[in-house]
């Protein structure tokens, strides 16, 4: 699976090779991530779209090895970043790249801060976990991040309580841009706050990936929010990516049945629909899954070939895969 | 519908059956309720089964070591110390059920009422429990159990009311983040009157810290029987309730470390026992914990 | 036709120990019934609160509330029984507002042994007439919430709401906590209830795409104040308060061809708690002058659009 193969190697600053992630309990083996492939190159954001349990967050701690172990196992893959593969790193030599030059954002902006420090304590404990600096250096460093995202550096004393949610947020991507990663992952960066602060926040990542060059794994179910600020989409179902591409190859030539379900199931702003069309059923159980295509049961268009068949993701455009007979075929005319 | 009623009629699974098949799994709490059952057994049939009565005295053979006849061997009136412990187990296991079983009906009630209601009700109940809580309950059962006189009943009073407040204590706090829950407002929605959302929906989901407590509770209830029969305080010889016997061969321990051995040990089961259930319970009644 | 529900100036005040919080203050509309009205606004603005104020799950500051143009703010118990009958609710939470001890038939039957009205026989039959009308399967009669998804668990919240046939649902957040595609199943479930029920809805969301889908008219809510009201179609279109215009543009569109300008704000909402007199937005607005200091009136400035700002004509 050579995904993105155009783009020069020197610009690949992630590659990620068939990743397996099985989790396992007394009695089952819940897959969460079956096979997955991407690449990054610098500068760029991905999305990953997908619905609760799809294994997104999965992927993204995989990357960044924060996975509990037991009862997550990474079974098989790569995960190469700068030339290295991440999952044969030993641990301490993981610390220096966790935080430093790979960064994650977490959904809950109200848990993610620890409430008896200051902010800017917390930044600046960030900075010096990572960097030998003098206290006075680091707290001059946070005061400047705090002022990057937009929070005035008096408030640098003050406590988590003391700060909204879309402030709080704001103050998680000041620490996690603190030591100027290459690699940022946002999961769900912007799902717990209001529009109006979400837009805000979207602003401002946007602004500090162009200032910064920091490439970006976001994490969403809203592909509102891909289509502003993604370059690339890869779209997961059950542990799989099942379509990905440029963002034009998704948003306007998406043909994998789940992606066009996705964008039907969505109430239009403009338009005059007046009925929407959910996908039927569920997620399929993950650790019972299909034997054929893992979205087969839930698909409007499953042949026999689907049910008793896997297939794997075929280039249908240049960049543009998809997994899907019936996609592939039609590629093909 | 006569395919709905099938259904209605062979799947009943009422979440008490759920978690007691939940807690059959868990080998320690299994082995802890065993031995009570055997130890509550054994209590019930002692007139019967004990091979002496608890008082029959044999001044020939006072202090006899472990032997055929006497498994435990005798104490300083020449009593058959195995008989007694069989004996004990009536007082110190129902000592322990009761005060327990007491201090958490009032504690749960109390801490209800100033959970759910809060305001002035909750004022006045948990300043009342502080005045309580503020003195050490070893202390308070001894001063209780010293201004009521000793005794079998007044030891369970003692005991009951200075552990009381802590149960209250936990049900509030646990009321608390109950009360808040949504299907809380439900109920309110659909005009459910007070008795019944406390009954039905607060209290299901608020009592398992209790009942764990409770179970534990047990424990405390022998030791602190134990602690006051010891201080001459509990239940009065001859009864043979398991602390007395502890508290009575105390001055023969140098010599005759047997008649302070076996009910020492039959406590220390006893207690192990019922916190290794009331682990298991705790993890039995999380309805999250999948089967 | 008396409108199925009438507000008038209703206001909900928290007495707290930092001051007076106006979660709800001089809300006034009405609605026609088996019709949807859409309330939006961001989080702290009072529309949850407007919700349960109107159900008497809280008891309103000041204000009156009329029912089928009967007047139903102050009401005995025995009366609230009969309100709540024909008021329901359905939560947004489908984890926190389910008893996680009570099986999904004892849920759904719950309100219709409160009300007395049938034997054990009549209910059974009922609620598995329920669960089939919001399409729950029968093997689930015994289930517990924790063994079900969240789509599913919401049709558990939406069957216990229908229960005793009301006549008007206040539906808080419904599908906020739900994937896309369960959303879509779910917000399609309620309306074909509502047809073949004749339900009136309030149905309250900050997702404005959701609200409007579903909603014929719809309120804007900010800072526990209404500042516009209008038809939903006509509110995408024609914005005309500068809150309303902000937060729509603020919307991430999943389409990409389509450019917007977006309005960014300043700053945040502000504490609702003693608030100055004068336009709560104020202080966020970029039209914002001396004369906003006053107090704000919705007043009619198209058919059926309402807006509170004393600018609106200048600034449109």
């Amino acid at each position: 699976m050579d995904a993105w193969k155009t783009t020069k190697e020197e610009e690949r600053i992630l590659e990620v090779e068939n990743l397996v992630v099985e989790y396992t309990s007394d009695k089952e083996v819940i897959h969460a991530v079956n096979g997955v492939s991407f690449s990054l190159n610098k500068g760029e954001t991905l999305g990953l779209v997908g619905e609760t349990g799809a294994g997104k967050t999965t992927i993204a701690k995989s990357i960044i090895r924060i996975l509990p172990d037991p009862p997550a196992k990474i079974t098989a893959g790569k995960i190469v970043f700068d030339g290295q593969n991440l999952l044969e790193l030993p641990e301490a030599s993981m610390r220096k790249v966790r935080g430093r030059k790979i960064s994650m954002i977490f959904q809950d902006p109200m848990t993610a801060l620890n409430p008896i420090f200051s902010v800017g304590n917390q930044i600046a404990e960030a900075i010096r976990n990572h960097e030998k600096v003098k206290r006075k250096e680091a707290a001059r460093k946070a005061m400047e991040m705090l002022e990057l995202v937009g929070i005035p550096a008096e408030r640098y004393d003050e406590y988590p309580h003391q700060f909204s949610g879309g402030m709080k947020q704001r103050v998680i991507i000041a620490m996690a841009l603190a030591c100027n990663p290459e690699l940022l992952l946002a999961d769900e960066p912007t799902t717990a706050l209001d529009v109006t602060i979400q837009a805000q926040v979207l602003e401002l990542m946007g602004d500090l990936k162009n200032r910064f060059g920091t490439s970006m794994i976001l994490i969403t179910h809203d592909l509102g929010v891909v289509a502003e600020v993604c370059d690339k989409v890869a779209v997961v179902y059950a542990g799989e990516i099942v379509e990905m591409g440029s963002r034009e190859d998704i948003f306007d030539f998406g043909a994998h049945p789940y992606t066009l379900g996705l964008f039907q199931s969505l109430p239009s702003l403009t338009g005059e629909e007046k009925r929407l069309k959910p996908i039927g059923g569920m997620l399929p159980n993950p650790a019972d899954l299909p034997i054929g295509c893992n979205f087969s049961p839930r698909c409007p268009y499953a042949t026999e070939q689907c049910r008793k068949e896997k297939t794997g993701l075929t280039e249908v455009r240049e960049g543009h895969y998809i997994r899907c007979f019936r996609a592939q075929k039609e590629g093909d005319k | 519908m006569e395919a709905k009623k099938t259904a209605v009629k062979t799947k009943k699974d009422s979440m008490l059956l759920i978690t007691l098949r939940r807690l059959a799994k868990n080998k320690m709490a299994m082995a802890g309720l065993a031995f009570i059952l055997v130890m509550v057994a054994v209590a019930l049939l002692s007139p019967w089964i004990a091979p002496y009565s608890y008082d029959a005295q044999d001044l020939e053979h006072v202090f006899s070591m472990p032997s055929k006849e006497h498994w435990f061997g005798t104490d300083n009136l020449g009593r058959d110390i195995f008989s007694r412990i069989m004996y004990g187990g009536r007082y110190s296991l129902r000592i322990g059920f009761i005060s327990a079983g007491v201090a958490a009906l009032g504690g749960i009630t109390l801490g209800s009422i100033a959970g759910y209601y809060g305001g002035r009700a909750d004022t006045i109940i948990m300043r009342v429990l502080d005045v309580f809580q503020s003195v050490p309950s070893l202390l308070m059962s001894i001063a209780i159990a010293a201004s009521l006189g000793p005794g079998f009943t007044n030891c369970i009073i003692a005991l009951s009311v200075s552990t009381m407040p802590a149960y209250a204590r936990m049900t509030r706090a646990s009321f608390l983040n109950v009360r808040e829950m949504e299907y809380v407002e439900a109920a309110r929605s659909i005009n459910a009157s007070d008795f019944r959302i406390i009954w039905k929906h607060v209290l299901p989901n608020a009592i398992s810290p209790m009942l764990v407590q409770a179970t534990m509770g047990v424990a405390s209830g022998i030791l602190g029987a134990a602690a006051l029969s010891f201080l001459g305080l509990g239940v009065q010889p001859p009864e043979p309730e398991w602390g007395a016997m502890l508290s009575a061969g105390r001055n023969y321990i140098r010599d005759y470390w047997h008649v302070v051995l076996f009910p020492g040990i039959t406590i220390m089961l006893t207690i192990l026992s019922l916190n290794m259930l009331g682990d298991g319970l705790r993890d039995a009644l999380d309805p999250r914990l999948k089967n | 036709m008396t409108p199925i529900l009438e507000v008038e100036n209703l206001k909900k005040y928290f007495y707290t120990s930092r001051g007076v919080l106006h979660a709800v203050d001089n809300v006034s509309f009405r609605m026609e019934k088996g019709t949807t009205l859409g309330v939006v606004g961001e989080s702290g603005c009072g529309k949850s609160t407007l919700g349960r104020t109107i159900l008497h799950l809280l008891d309103s500051t000041e204000g009156k509330i009329l029912f089928k143009g009967e007047d139903v703010t102050h009401v005995d118990r025995k009366k609230l029984g009969k309100l709540r009958e024909k008021m329901q609710i359905i939560f947004q939470d489908p984890f926190s507002s389910l008893n996680p001890r009570m099986s999904v038939s004892e849920t759904i039957m719950e309100p219709l042994i409160l009300s007395k009205r049938f034997s054990r026989n009549e209910m059974e039959k009922l609620t598995g007439q329920l669960m089939e009308t919001v399409g729950l399967a029968e093997r689930l009669y015994h289930s517990y919430p924790h063994e079900l998804d969240g789509g599913r668990r919401q049709r558990i919240g939406i069957a216990r709401a229908l229960a005793l046939d009301p006549e008007f649902v206040v539906c808080d957040e419904p599908v906020s906590a739900l994937d896309v595609s369960i959303q879509a199943q779910i917000l399609n479930l309620m309306q074909d209830l509502q047809e073949e029920r004749k339900l009136s809805y309030i149905f309250i969301t900050h997702d404005l795409s959701v609200v409007r889908y579903i909603s014929d008219e719809i309120c804007v809510m900010y800072l526990g104040q209404l500042v516009e009201k209008s038809p939903a179609k006509e509110l995408f279109l024609r914005p005309l308060h500068p809150y309303t215009k902000a937060l729509l543009s603020a919307i991430p569109i999943p389409d990409i061809h389509q450019k917007r300008k977006r309005i960014l704000l300043k700053g945040e909402v502000t504490s609702p708690i003693n608030p100055k007199p004068g336009c709560r937005f104020a202080s966020r607005c970029m039209y914002a002058t001396e004369q906003c200091r006053q107090e704000q009136h919705l007043q009619e400035i198209e058919n059926n659009h309402f807006v509170a700002c004393n600018r609106v004509t200048e600034i449109n």
